[in-house]
């Protein structure tokens, strides 16, 4: 069929055929087709089904505005639901699919719904399905979804990658048609930096697809030499294939370039699509205009496109849009096409509303006339037209280009809430109000619609851009175009019609504008709403005006008062792929890997994800089916004998300064003045209000030298919050901060024989028994024959322990090291649920206990808070409401039957107390089950805690079917004195 | 002298070198890292002694610059100081016998791992990285910014060579970003 429409000429390249399907069906077209101009040039009009009424559609457009045109692309997990026709760059073995349809494009059972038009007017699903109520969500919602549709997902993960990036210039130029490309010249013969960006694989916009010449050259040719130039000025980055989609604050700009989908799959490593933010310094918005179409009855028949959009055919794709062509207009511009589809040999007929509309010995002119009905259910196959002597006449033609008049494409001047302002001469939004910062609009983005006016508006835009900046604007020749005045006569729809549509993405016809003017909706933007107008995904760029219209003549308003709704990013309908980028799967975000990470690895460890560390859950050994059975091996050998868990996650904070332990006296509660060099005590942080941040330790390694542990969730935000205390709270205070917790890997080597197995790598000249390194002692030694390394008498196990400290790269050695001396005392490797069972044995607080709601008093440690001193949180912390007397106080929780469990989040009661929220006396914030006592443990809040040693509770959990008995007991369950990690 | 083996940011024991197109991607494991930051009122002191250990001036902000021991800006009166880690694996602790009371010295040479990236059109990469304007680069400049969530060092040594100095834990996930994006141009 291929040739059956096409013509001679136009921009493609006849010497690359391709081949490519559609529903199934083989077709051919050449380099530089869209889908859309393939398909009709294999005579296919018919191209998708509409939205709510399922009518056969075709292009109405030959560009990003299409509503009808809509399919799938591809198949398998590479398919693209809802992508335009007439954007889709044809390339070698593309498939495509119609979509909304069943079973076939041609023969789809739901154009019944076009037949039941009378009972899906606007606000149809709002009246109907009402009742029951309980049958919205599962049978109403999910059968309108059914039948109103666009296309499906193939289910499958996108086996592409998409890149975020960023870039900057000075002048961005958005859109490369005449008025683009002269700023573009401007700018760069400048020597400014340039980004001239543009959504077609081919630039020049509406020079492609124009006959008028500029100078002796046609459009199309100077287009392609002005690119050519600017692409060899290495100060201009000539993009095209990329859609600005969004202003955004201060200069910068989306934009998404089309890396990969003009190729059947990406090459390898490449990304099929590209985020990119733009920094610029000044913007250019030379997105020109979209043309408009005239509502009338039955205006949506395949074979009914807007005029330009013929011209864009004819004479950039070569594909006459029929053999016989009537074209409706109410302006000059409708007469174009007419003169251009003449020249090829069309049988052309012009409808104009305009009552002088003039002659030409070329082709009819019926002036004063207007369409009044169409015919032709799969494609357009007569038109009737009212003349203006009141005679209907009927034309036998398979294509009607219309024109309405232009819409200056003034979405990004929206996207800061700028307002366009109604110009009447034109009869069209131009940009207007509050626009964002830096922008110009240029060409027919600004009402300007010659081709002469685009290329010298372009240039002052340029002009006015680099006067900004202090750049000196080159002034390049250009040449001369048609410079024809703008003649409309404003006629936006047909009286009396009833099925004529004004958004046919979504079915929205002038009956539903009135409808919902008749009921009351009668503001812009409850007429949006309520009749979904410009709802769509192309967010009513041919639709908008019409809608305005056609409300403000049933309102007996102007447009301007009726309004105009805005537009937000992004400008055409963006892929979530591509908004991802490479932050997806494995890659969602980095992962931090601890310094033992590797070998953990060779000794099968089950690793946990905390924050984006990797840490090692436990160390399963052969014939473990259980993680329970190896999580209490891990404990009762350190506990026996001595256990090794990597600990390097904990934040670790280099202080320094002569102010050192000043600064800490503010940030921790208790005191750390009198910190003895050589000396490491435990510290309570509060917030400001006297809640408890975080809990940690603090090291003086010398006069002016600390180091603050923190736990490994509030690594970062205790960091932010010392850094804040420094920069704003005490300027004046000489303190120094930095973060060292990558630079150590540190282990804690815990158990009766920690000390043992370090006397055996710690070097000799370096005391570190009992009396020579005492508990809360710490200092910086050598180890293994020399290496620096820094330890920490401290214990969070509640045994004798050490942390030790060596540089990072040195961690995997070390770890490797302490395994194999360690085999004497049969160690064993401990991940973060033995080390979570030895604190709640211990009763030491971590983050389920520091959960943004407990005060130091709640913690047991309300004498912590130095009375002494003035710190961050302690005034707050006095406030009557968070010093009760029942207040709630940490305590430990045995269950009464030995076999049941004590499971976090369970809330205590009172015995014999009803089981509400008014008598509850409070929950569990951490549990497991203790192999050296037995059973299960928990510990957690109860209200005057502390007095009530020995009561028997009930622990309540009625979202797990929990209720049992438990004794209140001490948090500290293993050698509450304390007696190990002293020894 | 102790027997440790070390092992290099991506857990081996020699660093990783990748080619891909015009562009080579090295792991640099033989810099030692040390942070000076001037105390309080010691601010043109720490400048002047750091100036005189460089052999040139203190790096201004968003700069770097030096000799032998080398340094980049960092913040207000703060620095990271580079040397060969042969002859300075104890860089830290030599700084701050230089340094004395005038600044607060931290070593830092095992919290970052370090990937240089040589050869041409690095802007290209680089901007599928980070919003540094790395086109504009001259050589001499530092820019502390986020790549793949992290938060690195951007050091431009001269157009052809950058260095981007990042979280040591996050090394594995910092060097596939990398090689991404230079595969994704090259």
């Amino acid at each position: 069929m291929t040739g059956k429409t096409r013509l001679s000429g136009g921009l493609i390249d006849r010497s690359k055929p391709m081949s490519f399907t559609f529903d199934g069906k083989r077709y051919s077209g050449f380099e530089g087709d869209t889908l859309a101009s393939a398909l009709l040039a294999n005579g296919v009009r018919l191209m998708g089904r509409s939205f709510k009424y399922h009518r056969p559609r075709g292009p109405m457009t030959a560009g990003s505005e299409e509503p009808n045109a809509i399919v799938e692309l591809r198949d398998g997990a590479r398919k693209e639901p809802n992508t335009r026709a007439t954007t889709a760059e044809l390339f070698d073995g593309l498939t495509a699919t119609s979509q909304n349809r069943w079973p076939s494009l041609k023969w789809d059972a739901l154009a019944v719904n076009d037949m039941l038009s009378p009972f899906f007017a606007a606000g149809f699903y709002y009246k109907t399905f009402m009742w029951p109520k309980a049958f919205w969500e599962k049978l109403y919602e999910p059968m309108i979804r059914k039948a109103a549709g666009l296309g499906s997902l193939s289910h499958d993960p996108d086996p592409d990658c998409y890149d975020k990036g960023f870039l900057h210039c000075d002048l961005l130029i958005i859109g490369a048609g005449p008025a683009g490309l002269a700023a573009a010249l401007t700018a760069g013969e400048s020597g400014a930096r340039v980004i001239l960006a543009d959504e077609d694989f081919l630039l020049g916009g509406r020079l492609n697809a124009e006959t008028g010449l500029l100078a002796d050259q046609t459009g199309a040719g100077w287009a392609a030499e002005t690119v050519a130039r600017l692409r060899a000025m290495p100060n201009v980055r000539v993009m095209a294939r990329s859609t600005v989609i969004g202003a955004f604050d201060h200069g910068i700009y989306g934009m998404v370039e089309r890396v990969s989908d003009h190729l059947a799959q990406p090459a390898p490593g490449k990304p099929r699509q590209v985020l990119w933010r733009i920094y610029s310094r000044r913007a250019i918005l030379a997105a020109g205009a979209t043309e408009r179409p005239i509502v009338f009855e039955n205006n949506d028949r395949p074979g009914i496109m807007l005029a330009s959009a013929m011209r864009s055919y004819a004479n950039r794709w070569a594909v006459t849009p029929g053999q016989s062509v009537a074209i409706f207009t109410n302006n000059d511009d409708g007469h174009r096409t007419a003169t251009d589809l003449h020249a090829k040999g069309v049988k052309v007929t012009v409808i104009d509303t305009r009552p002088d509309a003039g002659v030409t010995p070329d082709y009819q002119i019926l002036s004063g006339a207007h369409v009044i009905d169409t015919a032709g259910r799969l494609g357009l196959k007569q038109v009737d037209v009212m003349q203006s002597n009141g005679e209907t006449r009927t034309l036998l033609v398979d294509g009607l280009g219309v024109s309405g008049g232009w819409n200056p494409n003034v979405h990004m001047t929206c996207h800061q809430r700028g307002r366009p302002q109604w110009d009447e001469a034109l009869a069209a939004f131009v940009p207007g109000g509050t626009m964002p910062t830096g922008l110009i609009p240029a060409g027919a983005a600004n009402g300007v619609f010659s081709t002469h006016g685009a290329l010298s508006s372009g240039q002052t835009a340029a002009t006015q851009a680099l006067n900004d900046l202090g750049i000196n604007a080159a002034a390049p020749d250009l040449p001369q175009a048609e410079d024809a005045p703008v003649r409309i006569v404003p006629f936006w729809h047909v009286k009396g019609a009833r099925r004529a549509w004004v958004d046919q993405q979504n079915d929205v016809t002038a009956k539903d504008v009135k409808l919902a003017h008749q009921e009351n909706f009668v503001s812009v933007e409850h007429l949006k709403r309520y009749t979904t107008l410009g709802m769509a995904t192309d967010q009513g760029k041919t639709s908008n005006i019409a809608g305005l219209a056609i409300m403000a003549e049933v309102a007996g308003k102007q447009i301007p008062e009726v309004g105009t709704t805005m537009f937000r990013p992004p400008y055409t309908p963006t892929a979530m792929g591509v908004l991802a980028g490479r932050s997806r799967d494995a890659d969602f975000r980095p992962v931090r890997k601890t310094p033992s990470h590797y070998w953990a690895e060779e000794q099968g460890a089950v690793f946990v994800e905390v924050g984006m560390w990797l840490r090692a859950q436990w160390f399963p050994k052969p014939g473990e089916t259980h993680w329970r059975e190896s999580v209490d091996r891990e404990v009762l050998q350190t506990r026996k004998s001595v256990g090794v868990c990597d600990c390097t996650t904990l934040g670790k904070i280099d202080v320094q300064g002569s102010d050192a332990a000043a600064f800490l006296n503010k940030v921790y509660a208790n005191g750390f003045a009198k910190l003895a060099v050589g000396k490491t005590r435990y510290g309570l942080m509060l917030r400001e209000d006297g809640i408890a941040m975080d809990d940690g330790t603090a090291a003086r390694l010398a006069e002016d030298h600390f180091v603050v542990t923190t736990t490994t969730a509030n690594a970062v935000p205790v960091y932010r919050h010392m850094e804040f205390v420094r920069q704003v709270l005490f300027p004046d205070m000489d303190v120094q901060l930095i973060s060292t917790t990558e630079a150590w890997a540190q282990y804690a080597v815990a158990g009766p024989n920690s000390r043992k197995l370090l006397q055996k790598i710690v070097d000799p000249e370096f005391d570190i028994s009992n009396e020579g390194f005492p508990f809360m002692a710490c200092g910086e030694i050598t180890v293994c024959g020399g290496l620096r390394a820094r330890l920490f008498r401290i214990s969070f196990s509640g045994e004798l322990a050490f942390e030790i400290a060596v540089p990072s790269r040195y961690g995997d050695a070390l770890m490797r090291r302490l395994m194999d001396e360690g085999k004497e005392f049969d160690v064993t490797p401990y991940g973060t649920e033995a080390l979570s069972v030895m604190r709640i044995e211990k009763g030491h607080a971590a983050g389920n206990e520091l959960n943004g709601t407990t005060t130091a008093n709640n913690l047991g440690m309300g004498r912590m808070v130095s009375k002494k001193k003035d710190s961050i949180g302690s005034t707050l912390s006095e406030r009557p409401g968070l010093n009760e007397e029942d207040a709630l106080k940490l305590v430990g929780f045995k269950p009464v039957n030995k076999d049941n469990r004590v499971p976090a989040g369970a809330h205590l009661m009172t015995k014999g107390s009803p089981v509400d929220a008014a008598h509850d006396q409070g929950y569990v914030t951490s549990a497991c089950y203790s192999p050296n006592l037995g059973c299960h443990i928990g510990i957690g809040y109860l209200k005057s805690g502390d007095t009530r040693l020995g009561e028997v509770v009930r622990l309540v959990s009625p979202l797990t079917g929990v209720d049992h008995d438990v004794e209140v007991v001490s948090a500290h369950f293993v050698d509450p004195e304390g007696e190990r990690l002293r020894a | 002298m102790h027997d440790l083996k070390p092992l290099t940011p991506l857990g081996a024991h020699a660093p990783r070198v990748d080619k891909i197109g015009p562009v080579t991607l090295t792991e640099i494991v033989s810099v030692a890292l040390a942070s000076v930051a001037a105390r309080l009122g010691a601010e043109e002191a720490t400048r002047e002694a750091l100036s005189d250990l460089l052999g040139a001036a203190a790096p201004a902000p968003s700069r770097h610059g030096g000799g032998t021991l080398s340094a980049l800006w960092t913040g207000p009166d703060q620095w990271m100081v580079e040397a060969p880690i042969d002859s300075h694996e104890d860089l830290a602790r030599r700084l701050s016998e230089e340094l004395g009371a005038k600044a607060s010295v931290t070593e830092q040479t095992d919290a970052w791992c370090r990937f240089d990236l040589t050869g041409d059109a690095l802007p290209r990469v680089m901007e599928r990285l980070c919003a540094a304007d790395v086109g504009q680069w001259q050589g001499g400049e530092v820019q502390r910014t986020t790549i793949d969530h992290l938060g690195c060092f951007v050091v431009c040594r001269d157009p052809q060579h950058l260095s981007v100095i990042g979280p040591r834990s996050s090394a594995g996930s910092l060097h596939h970003a990398l090689l991404a994006a230079c595969r994704s141009v090259f």
